[in-house]
């Protein structure tokens, strides 16, 4: 009961802006990273190893003024696949949102293949996903794949 | 296929295939045609591979064109920590086309986007060698009258071994059969079955290697290598399970025939060589042709 009070507590402590919710707890730096979170100079309030039914333990990030294309937001579903959005204005959530995986990675997940050429020089990586549940990813160059258990965000 | 780099088999299409090799037979007809007068070939071998670059070095000079180029990193200006970045973009000044080889995976991608050079693959790493599977098409069009239907043996190492994952590649546009000879530690790997099951082509896998060759249309051996193994006495146990050897080829069909990407050590014994159905050194012949039709269809020549 407690947490759910929490939770209610947060997500309506914003006027305008985002809540990203059921984050596992494990991926809240992953998705930071991905979002570039650390150069956004608006008001965010993070809490993490909060109770939850479906993931054990899990992050929510609030973000106040903060809007994002979808493109820039499924990012995040290759770490965080079941996170929800919600879309606040006028302290009232007027829109909610699931994460899709895209078809196309750019730039943001390492190849597992050492001796890919990417992990080698100075390059922007590039992936195609060849599966969208279990993610899977083709690395554009090297042609090796990618698995869930081996994304390594960069 | 003008200026369109080739860097991995599946760039080419199924007609883009047929058409390499038209182009292979008539040059086999008449190899020496002078069609790269005033071009110049830059083949950069990042890591040495003297047959390759000899077989390309060949193509072009057959066409009347020239070469340019280093055989290995060390006597090029990589020992003095250039990226590959720069050396592409420096060398593509030079030249017409870019045949390449390096020891990682990806830099032939990578390199063709750098440059409206067109670029050829001659083998990144453990990733692609297109011009080897396209040599391996035209020696079965060429031993088999035909690609369609056929039934191919592969025989070795199957999870490691780049040519035959391409070669699957090219043939599963041609209603291929396919049996997989290996011990359990190089099975050919899922990825490749899934594809096959996807196109609902026909493949089986054994660990005996004699065991239904006489349905064969094609053997394609390849070299299983110790360093392979995790447990060396696995090696030891195995290592003579996939050696072919003359006898064993009593059964097998008056058409079949042995083919290698070479080169070998000891999984074909040399008593094969002397019969009839022994493929392997016409099949780095043909490569030459191959090469040349690759090349002369990038530029635009045929």
């Amino acid at each position: 009961m407690l947490h759910m009070k929490d939770k209610k507590l947060e997500v309506s402590a914003i006027e305008n802006g985002t809540v990203i919710d059921h984050i596992p707890a494990t991926a809240l730096f992953k998705v930071i990273s991905i979002l570039s979170l650390d150069k956004l100079d608006r008001q965010i309030t993070f809490g993490t190893n909060l109770i939850s039914k479906k993931l054990g333990k899990k992050a929510i990030i609030k973000l106040s003024d903060t809007f994002f294309i979808d493109k820039e937001i499924n990012k995040i579903a290759l770490v965080a696949p079941q996170a929800k959005l919600n879309i606040i204005r006028n302290y009232r959530v007027v829109e909610k949102k699931i994460v899709e995986v895209p078809e196309e990675i750019i730039g943001i997940v390492k190849c597992m293949n050492p001796k890919c050429i990417t992990n080698n020089e100075r390059i922007i990586t590039k992936f195609r996903v060849v599966s969208k549940k279990d993610v899977k990813l083709k690395c554009h160059y090297c042609e090796k794949i990618t698995d869930q258990e081996h994304i390594e965000i960069i | 296929m003008k200026n369109k780099s080739l860097v991995s088999i599946t760039d080419y299409s199924k007609e883009e295939y047929l058409r390499i090799l038209a182009l292979a037979q008539e040059f086999e007809l008449r190899p020496n045609q002078i069609l790269l007068k005033d071009k110049v070939v830059a083949t950069l071998f990042f890591e040495p591979s003297t047959r390759t670059r000899l077989s390309f070095e060949s193509a072009v000079l057959k066409l009347g064109g020239r070469v340019i180029g280093f055989s290995d990193s060390n006597s090029s200006s990589v020992t003095k920590g250039e990226t590959l970045y720069d050396t592409i973009r420096i060398v593509a000044n030079y030249c017409d086309l870019i045949v390449m080889r390096h020891p990682l995976e990806g830099a032939a991608r990578f390199a063709s986007e750098l440059t409206t050079v067109p670029v050829v693959n001659a083998g990144d790493g453990a990733n692609q060698h297109p011009t080897q599977t396209l040599l391996d098409l035209y020696s079965i069009y060429k031993t088999q009258g035909k690609l369609d239907d056929l039934t191919i043996f592969m025989v070795g190492d199957l999870k490691y071994g780049r040519t035959v994952h391409s070669l699957l590649m090219a043939m599963s546009q041609f209603r291929t059969t396919f049996y997989f000879v290996s011990p359990d530690e190089l099975k050919m790997p899922e990825e490749y079955k899934y594809f096959l099951n996807c196109l609902g082509l026909k493949y089986y896998e054994q660990k005996e290697f004699g065991r239904n060759i006489e349905t064969a249309d094609i053997i394609y051996m390849t070299r299983v290598q110790k360093e392979r193994f995790s447990d060396p006495i696995e090696y030891e146990r195995t290592k003579n399970a996939y050696v072919l050897k003359n006898k064993m080829l009593e059964d097998t069909r008056e058409t079949m025939r042995v083919l290698h990407p070479l080169p070998r050590v000891n999984e074909i014994d040399q008593d094969v060589d002397a019969n009839p159905k022994a493929y392997y050194f016409t099949q780095a012949l043909n490569g030459v042709y191959v090469r040349q039709a690759i090349i002369a269809s990038i530029l635009g020549l045929k």
